[in-house]
């Protein structure tokens, strides 16, 4: 096992980048990324990967330039952030449609308004179906490790998708942590060059992102959802072949005591950790309580959910953002939806936690499913609650 | 597992020294955590920053609310900043003050031990300035042995290069030169 080293997790996350052979990358620095920006330009300006930096004056010239470079053939790599991510926003959809494997990492934050730049999921959850492969991190081991998976599974033949890695904003950017990094070789053997299935070069024209009406549209969209779709393959095995080669196991939903939990708990990113904690307490206060952890976003892990939570009589989801005027967190709203046709379904219970960076203790999460179980006892349910909101 | 709060003031260094002792007892094979109090600092404003270390892998990434470890690296904080805010009854509260222990009692009401090093000089001294974050470093092992002294070497030459072998040697003479009283 390689020795395990101190660092700030947004400096590991460039790290990694710079262990994936990258040909270039076009990061715009934006709280809490900046250290991303910061890093990955070192690591290139000192020489030691051969890669080009590229400067840009804004996230949306970020996005676009590396679309550009990854239609050339380049292994391409960003990261942002928040606003930056919105501001990106409108380049996302082409990324996939162009079936383009560009690999981002996205310091979650709160989008504005009021400006706040602590951690949620406000700025990932609108970018939720453009099309892109979704993955959460838990800690800094994580980030590391998804960010050089994600290079692999993106650039696979059968998926040539972008791929975006959710790193919680300051709780995990800003920690420094113990980190194992795989060794440069292993990661070699694991990553070989990218083999892209077109590219752009002056001597051999080709058009790539071109116009599409309504005779041909309506297949691209699908086309696109069934690629995604089908991502979950590959990204089950590019997984697999991680665990064989590095030891360390990643599923599209992770579970802590939950095989035989009444009362399930769902997290999406960090406070996850803090969560299990809760947990251990609940069970020694005689609760039969256990975790849900969502990692992959997108494609939707119906299957591995519906497997996790099959036997619980109570579910609590946590969202970190808000579908205004909707069903209360976008999380809980696809939960409900994966279960709807399920014969044997949870209570479900959403909470909408920690927006703009409010913290979470370990008692918070304690007192929500013991709420939850009271009321369930009482067969009480609601839509959505703001956890612990004042006035 | 033991958690630690300081308290500073923006550029005094207290990001540096959460993540000097994180990375010495990472450095031990232990576990750590460290990381700011969140969000915009401005320079000269009270600011805090945390360290958890433990023998076991740490899963709690909430804030610290209720610390075995409170460091003061400003003396003037004393008055601003209500400082042993959630510590521990048993904790230790660890202050660069050029009064004893005795004093920051009375002062802060704080029943349990109290330290106290006047480390503003030892870093004018040493250092040449009156920037105290390293050599509270070692206040905070004399008093709290969260590290071992040798363990915080290689992330200072890391972050200091040729200037770490003077902010070791400050760190040493807090280690020395430090007041203890014990609980009340």
């Amino acid at each position: 096992m390689a020795k395990r080293v101190g660092m700030e997790v947004a400096i590991a996350a460039a790290e990694a980048v710079g262990m994936c052979n990258i040909d270039m990358a076009a990061v715009y620095p934006i709280t809490p990324q900046s250290h991303i920006a910061e890093h990955l330009s070192e690591i290139v300006a000192d020489g030691r990967i051969d890669a080009e930096f590229v400067t840009v004056e804004s996230e949306h010239s970020a996005i676009s330039c590396v679309t550009g470079a990854s239609a050339t053939g380049a292994r391409v790599y960003t990261a942002t952030s928040s606003q930056g991510l919105m501001l990106m926003h409108e380049i996302l959809p082409i990324v996939s449609a162009m079936r383009l494997p560009v690999v981002m990492g996205i310091a979650n934050r709160a989008v504005s308004g009021p400006l706040n730049i602590l951690n949620d999921h406000s700025d990932i959850m609108p970018q939720r179906d453009n099309g892109w492969i979704v993955i959460f991190s838990e800690n800094g081991q994580e980030a590391v490790d998804l960010t050089i998976q994600s290079f692999k599974i993106a650039e696979h033949p059968d998926v040539m998708l972008p791929c975006c890695v959710n790193i919680d904003g300051f709780q995990l950017t800003h920690m420094v942590e113990p980190i194992e990094f795989p060794d440069q070789k292993q990661v070699n053997k694991f990553l070989p060059p990218r083999k892209p299935y077109a590219t752009l070069h002056p001597d051999k024209p080709a058009s790539m992102g071109t116009f599409a009406m309504s005779d041909i549209f309506h297949e691209v969209m699908k086309a696109k959802d069934e690629a995604l779709k089908d991502s979950k393959k590959t990204i089950l095995k590019v997984w697999a072949e991680w665990e064989k080669m590095f030891g360390r196991r990643y599923r599209p939903v992770e579970t802590y005591l939950a095989d035989d939990a009444d009362v399930l708990l769902l997290t999406m990113g960090s406070m996850g950790e803090t969560a299990e904690i809760a947990i251990n307490e609940l069970r020694e206060k005689g609760v039969a309580a256990g975790l849900v952890k969502i990692r992959l976003w997108r494609p939707f892990p119906f299957d591995e959910l519906k497997q996790a939570v099959k036997k619980a009589g109570i579910l609590v989801v946590t969202d970190r953002a808000v579908s205004f005027g909707g069903p209360g967190g976008p999380v809980a709203g696809e939960v409900k939806a994966a279960l709807y046709d399920e014969k044997k379904r949870p209570l479900i219970y959403n909470q909408i936690i920690g927006l703009g960076g409010r913290d979470m203790a370990v008692s918070d999460f304690v007192k929500m499913v013991e709420d939850a179980v009271k009321a369930g006892a009482k067969g009480i349910t609601k839509d959505y609650e703001f956890y612990g909101v004042r006035g | 597992m033991i958690e630690i709060r300081w308290h500073g003031r923006g550029g005094q260094g207290a990001v540096t020294s959460v993540e000097m002792l994180a990375l010495a007892a990472i450095e031990e094979g232990k576990y750590a955590q460290g990381f700011p109090s969140f969000g915009p600092e401005r320079r000269g404003a009270p600011v805090a920053a945390f360290n958890r270390v433990d023998d076991k892998q740490i899963k709690v990434r909430s804030g610290i609310y209720e610390p075995d470890v409170v460091v003061v690296l400003d003396p003037s904080l004393v008055a601003l900043v209500n400082v042993t805010e959630g510590l521990k009854e048993n904790g230790i509260l660890i202050v660069n003050t050029v009064l004893s222990p005795d004093e920051i009692r009375t002062r802060t009401k704080f029943k349990g031990t109290i330290a106290t090093v006047d480390a503003t000089k030892i870093a004018r001294q040493e250092l040449g300035v009156p920037i105290t974050n390293t050599t509270m470093l070692g206040a905070v092992v004399k008093a709290a042995s969260p590290v071992k002294v040798e363990s915080l070497n290689a992330p200072l030459k890391e972050r200091f290069g040729r200037l770490a072998p003077r902010n070791m040697k400050a760190l040493k003479r807090a280690y020395d030169e430090l007041h203890l009283s014990t609980a009340a």
